[in-house]
């Protein structure tokens, strides 16, 4: 039993740290520690610094352009990047595109569309829900029916993230509709500029715009944008599912997000005190400190069995479930600090506006609530349940 | 990094468990667990030829291990095999003898049994509450439920010596001793000092006695994690096998989520575990250990009443080996600090 990271590692921690230090954008870090929005120059942005340095593939073997990093030094890097309140990597390209393509996809393939995710020229996007099809996803209806040398598409997706920003987009569609719906399944890429698609905008709970609907008429799309076999398609997103999970705890967001928690509870007054003083609201954040005390080392466990043994089995998915809620505790308790102060909307007059209090105030209740996402996303965490009680449990 | 058990860990893990496995399986637990004096004497002989007292204490205590993994490696298989031999005891006195520089072989060896008594009626968590007092090296008050002080030879008190803090050694055949057994079984006693005769062992005691709880604590957590990975083993054996409505009961979704969140929240309960170990004799110790309490605590209650809700009414009977798990989960927050005292432990690092 060693906890610690070897002196490789450190010396690795202290790179990343001081690489943070020195080429991450003050504007950029204040608006993820506010939990302002960011546009799509601000991402650009970011990949774009990490690009030059070899590091925003973090994923992926040097072969295709990545860092080639360890489970560990991954874990490092994204540790840091969140404590130092680096932008998210938008991981539609990096973290799932490019293992499928690195893992399914054709030479051609690879060539192709790797560096192009790497340096920006693409922006990708994921048509995975629908409307009709969420937690259930293999009962999907989106047609891609083979015509000559194109497959022609006809359906909606949903939930499709940051599609606004997107020029691309891969699919799952359906290619055979009898036997077993998980057989009919295919997974392939789309041209946004090609006729026939329409993106639309879906406003959020706070007010935000993240997702679209993305409907399709009559596409046309050339077979060649096939990736893997047809009917392959269920085998790629079970691999995506449980590919790159080890940062599904975000223990760096909820480590970060304490951090603020503490700052801002010494910082509001009840009663003439400190709010942290109260028993009632410190016994609150003990508990939740706790927790993630905990989440940090589970992480840590399962890291080292995926560097040790390989991929992390399905014991992620207790990542997932725990790291989620620990999160949205921690947005709660961040709202209830405020109490009113939390409920004015957040505008851009606010912002700001040192009248109307601290900028990292004004977005608490906004991201409280953006935040319930996160145990819905990415599989909620009653399909991880599910997960763990087959192959975990095995009930 | 590296959560590999050493190869010397993996050993006395795997021979403790064996060896738990073999003579101390649940029917012989169950004759022994509840009756006086509520433990197997002979066998309490044989887990110390196994040398597991030995693991509880460091080199140059005569041991060969002490630090915070050998602790949990040991009571991690305790836990698994519900044993109630007095081993806390022997551990939290191994760590006071340490710190007083005495001989320790005949606690290690297990030819004396020894009990720590620290806890009170009025105070049974803190040190701050304690009342029993020493006047000239004659002790008064009363300690209890003091574990393992049905059967023990000595007891090791803490006492108020003047504004300090003071640990004494009483001959159990000087001290006033009722004994009683406990619901989670193993034994217990409440003592009674009244000019009794005691040997100092430590003066200004409050370091040594904290250091020992908390290697109390910590053994505690991991007894539990053990007892509740058995837990979890019987309740998936159950689920898998029972049937109602034709199909074993493991199908219905309303257990299978719940099932998940048991396995959840003990694997949490393993991690903290592990944290508070690498932590013993480092600056934030108590701190750790408080933070595993409390994790440990509340996860081994939650798994204890869902394990019983998920066997349904034959979790009710004695017959059951998960009634005994689970009474030992819930009843083990009631040692040496339950969940709000460590809770309020760890707030009280708040403070600015």
């Amino acid at each position: 039993m060693d906890l610690s990271f070897t002196d490789e590692e450190i010396a690795f921690r202290d790179e990343v740290r001081a690489f943070l230090e020195e080429n991450l954008p003050k504007d950029l870090s204040e608006k993820v520690r506010i939990g302002g929005e960011l546009d799509k120059d601000d991402m650009d942005r970011w990949h774009a610094i990490l690009n030059a340095k070899g590091w925003l593939a973090s994923g992926w073997p040097v072969e295709f352009g990545g860092p080639g990093w360890s489970p560990v030094e991954k874990h490092i890097f994204e540790e840091e990047a969140a404590r130092a309140n680096a932008p998210r990597i938008v991981p539609f390209g990096l973290a799932m595109l490019g293992p499928v393509l690195q893992k399914f996809g054709s030479k051609d393939q690879q060539d192709e569309i790797l560096p192009r995710i790497l340096d920006g020229r693409d922006w990708w996007c994921q048509g995975y829900s629908e409307p009709g099809a969420g937690s259930d996803l293999a009962s999907l209806k989106t047609r891609a029916v083979r015509d000559g040398d194109h497959y022609v598409i006809n359906g909606q997706k949903t939930w499709t993230t940051l599609g606004q920003f997107a020029n691309k987009i891969f699919c799952l569609v359906r290619t055979k509709t009898d036997g077993k719906p998980q057989e009919g399944i295919s997974f392939i890429l789309v041209d946004l500029d090609t006729p026939g698609i329409e993106m639309r905008p879906i406003k959020l709970i706070e007010g935000g715009y993240e997702v679209n609907e993305v409907f399709f008429t009559d596409v046309r799309v050339p077979v060649e944008n096939l990736v893997g076999e047809e009917n392959q398609g269920w085998t790629i997103a079970k691999f995506l599912l449980t590919h790159e999970r080890t940062n599904i705890a975000g223990v760096g967001f909820s480590m970060k997000a304490l951090e603020e928690l503490k700052a801002q509870a010494r910082r509001i007054k009840r009663g003439g005190k400190p709010l942290l003083d109260s028993p009632l609201f410190a016994a609150r954040v003990a508990d939740v400190e706790i927790e993630l005390e905990a989440m940090k080392i589970t992480n840590l466990r399962m890291l080292y069995r995926a560097q040790t043994q390989g991929q992390p089995g399905p014991e992620t998915s207790i990542l997932k479930i725990k790291g989620t809620v620990i999160r949205q505790t921690l947005n709660d308790l961040s709202r209830r600090a405020l109490g009113p102060a939390a409920a004015p909307f957040p505008s851009e007059e606010m912002f700001g506006n040192a009248a109307l209090g601290e900028p990292e105030d004004v977005y608490a209740a906004a991201k409280y609530f953006n935040n319930r996402k996160l145990s819905i996303f990415g599989g909620s965490n009653e399909i991880q349940r599910n997960i763990l009680t087959k192959a975990m449990l095995e009930l | 990094m590296d959560f590999s058990l050493t190869e010397d860990r993996r050993m006395l893990s795997d021979s403790l468990s064996r060896f738990l496995a073999d003579k101390y399986a649940m029917d012989h637990r169950g004759k022994v667990a509840y009756d006086a004096p509520f433990h197997d004497v002979a066998l309490w002989g044989e887990m110390a030829e196994l040398g597991v007292l030995y693991a509880l204490a460091p080199e140059d205590a005569g041991g060969f291990g002490g630090a915070g993994f050998d602790v949990t490696t040991v009571f991690e298989a305790l836990g698994r095999g519900l044993c109630p031999e007095p081993v806390l005891g022997a551990l939290m006195a191994s760590k006071l003898l340490a710190a007083a520089g005495a001989d320790q072989a005949a606690l290690l060896d297990g030819s004396r049994r020894y009990a720590v008594a620290i806890g009170e009626l009025d105070a049974p968590y803190d040190l701050e509450g304690i009342e029993t007092a020493v006047t000239d090296g004659k002790l008064a008050g009363r300690k209890s439920v003091v574990y393992g002080g049905n059967d023990a030879d000595v007891f090791l008190i803490a006492a108020r010596s003047g504004d300090r803090l003071a640990v004494y050694e009483v001959a159990a055949s000087d001290a006033q001793v009722t004994g009683y057994g406990l619901i989670d079984g193993g034994g217990a006693a409440e003592l009674f000092l009244d000019a009794t005769p005691g040997t100092l062992l430590l003066d200004n005691a409050e370091a040594a006695l904290t250091d020992a709880l908390d290697a109390g604590r910590l053994a505690l957590c991991a007894e539990a994690v053990g007892a509740m990975d058995a837990t979890n083993e019987i309740l998936l054996d159950y689920l898998r096998t029972r049937k109602q409505f034709g199909v074993a009961i493991g199908k219905f979704q309303a257990l299978q989520h719940r099932a998940v969140d048991v396995v959840t929240e003990i694997e949490q309960a393993r991690s903290i575990t592990i944290l508070a170990a690498s932590r013993i004799g480092e600056a934030d110790q108590s701190r750790a250990v408080s933070m595993a309490k409390t994790l440990v605590g509340r996860a081994a209650r939650l798994v204890a009443e869902e394990a019983i809700q998920m066997h349904g009414g034959i979790a009710m009977t004695w017959e059951a080996a998960v009634s005994h798990y689970a009474k030992r989960l819930v009843m083990i927050d009631a040692q040496l600090g339950d969940v709000d005292f460590h809770l309020e432990r760890v707030m009280a690092g708040y403070a600015a």
